[in-house]
């Protein structure tokens, strides 16, 4: 048997290898730099990124590379996707770098767990199979866990990890459950055989679509959709601001990804069973999401409702490829890429959203209440004027990024023929832009509570005032981000 | 004989128990890491069943991981209850109740 041994095609995972290998670099430094020079660890982690960013260049060559016998694929999809979760963990780990150093969590471990999470998600967003799909999923939630309860003293923390790890564990179980239904109903793991199986016709339906209902189960748990949404407030409320961060940025990605791969790419044959089941979560988490963000006081948990509902108008762009059950390539790709588009442009506000309360938080103090935005105009005009950027980009008015990303995924949603929730999605953003604005009001009308200078370090400034500025500045040329989605999966599909 | 269903009706009725274990139960906290391993045995009762069904390996070679990554998840899930036990002092479900809203 093992004459037969053929070395796989190390040449499209090097990204990949390239991380695990500095993981181990950085594991070892911590060890005996750890205890005097934290800061090595820290910028290994994004010399690492870096390394995988012009990996994932170098390698990319626009083709679709299959290896590790079919279970790993390399397209122009997944470098994109890669490349944007360099950036948003990046990001992150500027954004985060001093919040971590007043609380002393900036521990080797960190910077571990966010290397391995970040593995995750890669293996996630390369999965070919349906094994390769769960083990990039495990290995990015179990880092998450770990990432949640790293403030081990914090009660609130260690609480909001227990939550996220039983309710990721049953949603895990739940993906298991469907993926086994879909194996035994088509007779492959491979996510390219799951599809062909399907395409001729002689597989078990009945079983098939009891293995989608859990599967759509298990998507939905990970983007955090209604019915599936009760982990995401708690955790995003719980979790230290830097790990809320991490887990409402680049997993969005990997999720996306995750939910593209299985049911794009390998269910499209029960497009007219999960449309159905998408729509509904899609229409239900922007109204619940919408409404429930209006009652909350701590801006960090009506971000998280914020995320429920933001999820949702991006599942309305997923669900609207298909109409009537005729796939037109066109109308297809259109989608989809207006999901994409969606996506990214959320990471981009999610992270600016977190980085402003970490700007205005500080050793001792967390600034997680919307009582402490109030009257940030007088103590920063240039900040208060970033952050009304960011949330009138969140609440979709124009001319900013999430504008356009609204515009796009509405008008898949028209096209395909669900003109009513096209209706109820602009009247829930409308709920929505209530909750957004009255951050501007509060930051613009009110006087300060919280009259100390903003300690922030300059890092932390000069990324929150180009995250505030891209937002901008892409919402003045929304076509071309389009652009570079839709021909990322012209060219992937 | 023993039939394919009836290994798939044994892996629906534990999956089922690990589910009503996860929401029924309110009081221990490791009854319900408990629930959750035996959701994943539940699953790979399917898989292996299926894998003998369809005369396919990769089946049984997918189990081989799910029971790996059930041990570094039931890891990984003790540690946060230890963590968790430092500072409640408890493992009642119902003490989880400090983030609301």
């Amino acid at each position: 048997m093992l004459n037969n041994f053929v070395m796989p095609d190390l040449y499209p995972a090097a990204p990949e290898i390239f991380l695990l290998l500095m993981s181990f670099l950085v594991l070892f430094v911590d060890l005996v730099f750890g205890a005097t020079h934290r800061w090595i660890a820290a910028m290994l982690t994004v010399i690492t990124l870096l390394g995988c960013a012009a990996l994932t260049l170098v390698t990319s060559d626009g083709q679709t590379t299959l290896t590790f016998s079919n279970m790993f694929v390399d397209d122009l999809l997944s470098d994109f996707l890669k490349l944007m979760s360099y950036l948003a963990v990046i990001m992150m780990l500027v954004y985060s770098r001093q919040y971590l150093g007043d609380r002393g969590l900036d521990r080797g471990e960190f910077y571990v767990l966010v290397l391995y999470a970040t593995l995750g998600m890669m293996v996630m967003i390369s999965a070919a199979s349906l094994l390769t799909m769960y083990l990039g999923l495990e290995l990015m939630s179990l880092s998450l866990y770990g990432l949640v309860a790293i403030d081990r003293e914090s009660r609130r923390a260690t609480e909001a990890a227990m939550k996220y790890f039983v309710l990721g564990a049953l949603a895990s179980g739940l993906l298991l459950y469907g993926m086994s239904m879909i194996y035994g109903a088509t007779g492959s793991l491979e996510i390219g055989g799951v599809a062909q199986a399907l395409y001729q016709g002689h597989s078990e339906k009945p079983v098939l679509v009891f293995g989608l209902v859990f599967l759509v189960a298990g998507i939905a748990f990970k983007l955090g959709l209604v019915p599936f949404h009760m982990w995401i407030p708690d955790v995003y409320h719980g979790a230290p601001t830097a790990v809320t961060m991490f887990i409402g940025s680049a997993p969005k990605l990997a999720a996306f990804a995750m939910a593209l791969r299985l049911l794009v790419y390998g269910l499209f044959g029960l497009a007219m069973d999960w449309q159905k089941m998408l729509l509904i979560m899609a229409v239900l988490s922007i109204g619940l999401g919408n409404l429930a963000a209006i009652a909350q006081t701590n801006i960090k948990r009506m971000l998280a409702y914020s995320a429920i509902s933001h999820m949702g108008y991006m599942v309305l762009g997923l669900m609207a490829g298909v109409i009537g059950g005729q796939i037109d390539p066109f109308t297809a790709v259109n989608a989809y890429s207006s999901a994409l588009y969606y996506t990214v442009a959320y990471v981009l506000m999610s992270l600016g959203a977190f980085g402003m309360v970490l700007l205005l938080s500080r050793a001792g103090y967390e600034a997680e209440n919307l009582e402490d935005f109030k009257g940030l105009n007088q103590r920063s005009p240039w900040f208060a004027a970033m952050m009304l950027i960011i949330m009138f980009s969140m609440a979709g008015i124009p001319f900013f990024i999430g504008f356009f990303a609204k515009f796009a995924v509405l008008l898949a949603a028209i096209k395909a023929g669900y003109t009513a929730v096209a209706v109820v999605a602009v009247m829930f953003s409308l709920v929505g832009a209530f909750y957004y604005l009255r951050v501007v009001k509060l930051m613009y009308f009110d006087a300060p509570v919280d009259s100390a200078p903003i300690a922030a370090g300059l890092d932390l400034r000069v990324m929150l005032s180009l995250n505030g500025l891209a937002i901008a500045a892409f919402g003045l040329f929304p076509d071309a981000v389009m652009l570079v989605c839709t021909t990322t999966l012209m060219r992937s599909l | 004989m023993i039939s394919l269903s009836h290994y798939l009706i044994l892996g629906a009725i534990l999956f089922a128990i690990s589910i009503v274990g996860i929401f029924l139960n309110r009081k221990n906290l490791i009854v319900l890491l408990m629930a959750i391993e035996l959701m994943l045995l539940a699953v790979n009762l399917n898989f292996v069943a299926f894998s003998h069904y369809l005369n396919d390996l990769s089946g049984q070679i997918f189990v081989f991981f799910i029971l790996v990554v059930a041990a570094a998840e039931s890891g990984i899930g003790l540690a946060i209850l230890v963590v968790l036990f430092r500072n409640l002092s408890s493992i009642d479900v119902e003490d989880l109740d400090t983030l609301r809203g």
